[in-house]
């Protein structure tokens, strides 16, 4: 039996809403398969696709010799001629040992065929700091890849997207990467039955406010929302914008808010520098809505380091609720 | 009777016939620490001081020690996620290793990298590595600057038997092969990477068998027999040494952990774990010990104690250590000048 939300909802983990979006889209189509490391029996390294091996079996629930970059691109052939391959990265980090057949193939095989290719690949990575593995198993590298035409990338906040955004990507005749956090795995939330497609491209409103912006995406989405509650104790009302998608991304929903709040914040766990802040920036400072900003705009992202081990370092180097608290009430004040 | 005749007709395992007994039971003693080493950071972890993960070598002490009995300082390592055994077999501090564990500024990494990470420049262990397979190149470029700066070292290169089929594998030994580099490549096959079973995922059926595609010896051999290691790593550095080129050496051998802490063994029956069990290369090292009046019971318990009293004394230095500064998170990303 199902528990039920607040709301009379089912609710769902995070990580039994990939499956379950999984187990749909398999039913739904025998093209579908799944590949990766120690996906089957084991159930994958954080246990997403748990049982789905017991219901599909091996030939469609493929486990695949360590070799990400044979893996990721068996995936990307096996896509172009027909099949629709979801191969599930251990850690995101290991996504840089198939770099040549996500962006060099992947991404580029439409354009350079004149269209007459296409690579319905999806990609899942789990991602993201707060579990100790340290500077290898840490990393939060989805900006790397809003860099890359032809790629589309996606970063779920809830169970319902993590389903939904499966969902669509499966259904979208071109390579999608989504980028699950770690941490969010054990969270649960409403989830709704059947199939449904979370819009690829759109940020969503989590929470409306007046006084200032602030975008963010995946786990930083909860951290925002927390400080938010939090500020609104003072009387500072913050938007929380979730990004949900860092390419294509949604220009029209930030922007109206920047004309709304007239100031802006950007939160990501990935490095700050060179970050997905700095493409949000610029887009607001192209903008008409430039004009209709009252203080500087503001990043928060990862510290300039490899993510430590130490547990306090670890946690100094990302945004955390008080930091995203603290900042946005500067913001507020205008203490920029 | 010559001296090359009366070894050649000397029958004793070759570890006893060829080192001496203050180095055999360096070795059982360094065995123990390993193994004793590695349940002090299980039972750490279990109560909490220490986060992260931890892939532990227990089951394969063998196949770390015997391998590194001829190395020297100089002699270089490239380590894996499973390296504790290669760490302390090279010679390095349990103390400074369980202070990387707890994340304390004493440890190797200055508590930066943990368990996935611990190196110890100064006796040659460059680093286990989060990266399945990522060691293997670099095992090439430390050969390689021992050939061009004309020195004799070697470099020994541990991975396992998931890593050969990462094309970082190919591509360095096919490397090593053509610039005839002083490098070891020592594969652990301990049956899975993970739940895979090698068999499933490797299409040789011996791991060394794939020395043959780039022109190099290759030898499969009891992992969990300390002379068979040794003798097969033995000639594999003398023919590095000797500037022949690399060579491919494939340890048998098993864990008897889960692959991390959050392993279900849904990949393995409980029988063939306690069938690899009976196979204790540490008892069996220390029987043959025995067996070669090289020490005796008291002397191989005394031997043991010591490895509990080392692991004790390292944990409490480990605890008494200082955390490193949070607002130094950004320290040794880049030479201090
Ligand atoms: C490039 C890369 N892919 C996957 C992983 C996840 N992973 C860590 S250890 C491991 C299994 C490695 O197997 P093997 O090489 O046989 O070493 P063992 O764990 O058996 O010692 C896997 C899949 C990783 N760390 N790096
Ligand atoms: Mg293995």
């Amino acid at each position: 039996m199902n528990a039920m939300s607040d709301a009379g909802l089912r609710v769902l983990s995070y990580s039994e809403a990939i499956r379950e979006a999984m187990a749909i889209a398999m039913e739904a189509d025998p093209t579908v398969i799944l590949m990766g490391e120690d996906i089957g029996v084991y159930g994958g390294a954080f246990q997403v696709t748990l049982d789905l091996v017991d219901r599909f079996g091996k030939d469609r629930v493929m486990d695949t010799p360590i070799s990400e970059l044979g893996g990721a691109g068996v995936a990307v052939g096996a896509a172009l001629t027909g099949l629709k391959p979801i191969y599930e990265f251990q850690f995101s980090d290991f996504a840089m040992l198939a770099m040549e057949q996500i962006v060099n193939q992947a991404a580029k095989l439409r354009y350079m065929l004149g269209g007459e290719a296409s690579v319905p690949v999806v990609f899942r990575l789990p991602s993201g700091s707060g579990t100790g593995a340290a500077a290898q198993h840490s990393q939060s590298i989805e900006a790397w890849f809003g860099h890359v035409p032809g790629l589309k990338v996606l970063q779920p906040a809830t169970p319902e997207d993590a389903k939904g955004m499966l969902l669509a990507a499966l259904a979208d005749p071109d390579p999608v990467m989504i980028f699950e956090h770690k941490l969010l795995y054990k969270m649960k939330g409403p989830v709704p039955e059947g199939s449904y497609h979370t819009p690829i491209g759109k940020a969503l409103v989590r929470r409306a406010g007046t006084d200032v912006t602030i975008v963010a995406g995946s786990i930083m989405v909860h951290r925002a929302l927390e400080a938010a509650e939090k500020l609104a104790a003072e009387g500072i009302n913050a938007e929380v914008i979730d990004l949900r998608s860092i390419r294509p991304i949604d220009h029209e929903t930030i922007l109206a808010s920047v004309r709304k709040t007239g100031r802006l914040m950007v939160v990501y766990e990935g490095v700050k520098a060179f970050g997905v802040g700095a493409e949000i920036s610029a887009m607001v400072a192209e903008s008409d809505a430039f004009d209709y900003l009252d203080a500087p705009i503001l990043r928060l992202g990862a510290a300039d380091a490899p993510v430590p081990y130490n547990p306090d370092l670890e946690r100094a180097a990302v945004p955390q609720v008080d930091t995203i608290e603290a900042a946005a009430r500067r913001l507020a004040r205008r203490e920029v | 009777m010559t001296a090359a005749e009366a070894i050649s007709a000397d029958n004793r395992p070759f570890a006893i016939r060829t080192y001496a007994p203050a180095q055999l039971r360096e070795a059982l003693r360094r065995m123990y620490l390993i193994r004793r080493f590695e349940e002090g950071a299980e039972d750490s972890y279990m109560r909490g001081l220490i986060h992260g993960t931890m892939h532990l070598s227990i089951g394969q002490e063998a196949s770390a020690m015997a391998t590194c009995m001829e190395l020297t300082d100089a002699d270089k390592i490239t380590s894996t996620h499973r390296g504790h055994g290669h760490c302390i077999a090279k010679g390095a501090d349990v103390g400074r290793m369980f202070a990387e564990f707890f994340g304390k500024e004493t440890g190797y990494c200055h508590g930066r990298g943990g368990s996935m990470h611990i190196a110890d420049v100064r006796t040659g262990n460059l680093g286990a590595n989060g990266i399945v397979g990522g060691g293997l190149p670099i095992a090439v470029g430390a050969a390689l600057t021992a050939k061009r700066l004309g020195r004799d070292d070697v470099t020994v290169c541990f991975f396992g038997d998931g890593a050969n089929n990462e094309g970082a594998f190919h591509e360095a030994l096919n490397m090593a092969a053509v610039w005839k580099l002083p490098v070891v490549f020592v594969c652990e096959n301990n049956r899975y990477g993970m739940s895979t079973p090698a068999a499933y995922a490797t299409a040789v059926r011996n791991i060394a068998d794939r020395a043959v595609a780039y022109a190099m010896p290759g030898v499969t051999v009891d992992g969990n027999d300390f002379s068979a290691v040794a003798e097969a790593v033995h000639i594999a550095v003398a023919r590095a040494r000797a500037g022949e080129g690399p060579s491919l050496v494939e340890n048998l051998t098993y864990r008897w952990r889960g692959h991390s802490k959050s392993d279900r063994n849904r990949y393995r029956t409980k029988e063939e774990i306690e069938e690899w069990m009976a196979r204790d290369p540490i008892a069996r090292f220390r029987a043959e010990l025995i067996a070669h009046g090289i020490l005796d019971e008291a002397g191989a318990d005394a031997i043991a104690a010591d490895a509990v009293a080392t692991v004790e004394a390292g944990i409490a230095f480990a605890k008494d250590s200082p955390s490193p500064a949070v607002t130094d998170v950004t320290r040794y990303v880049y030479a201090e000048s």
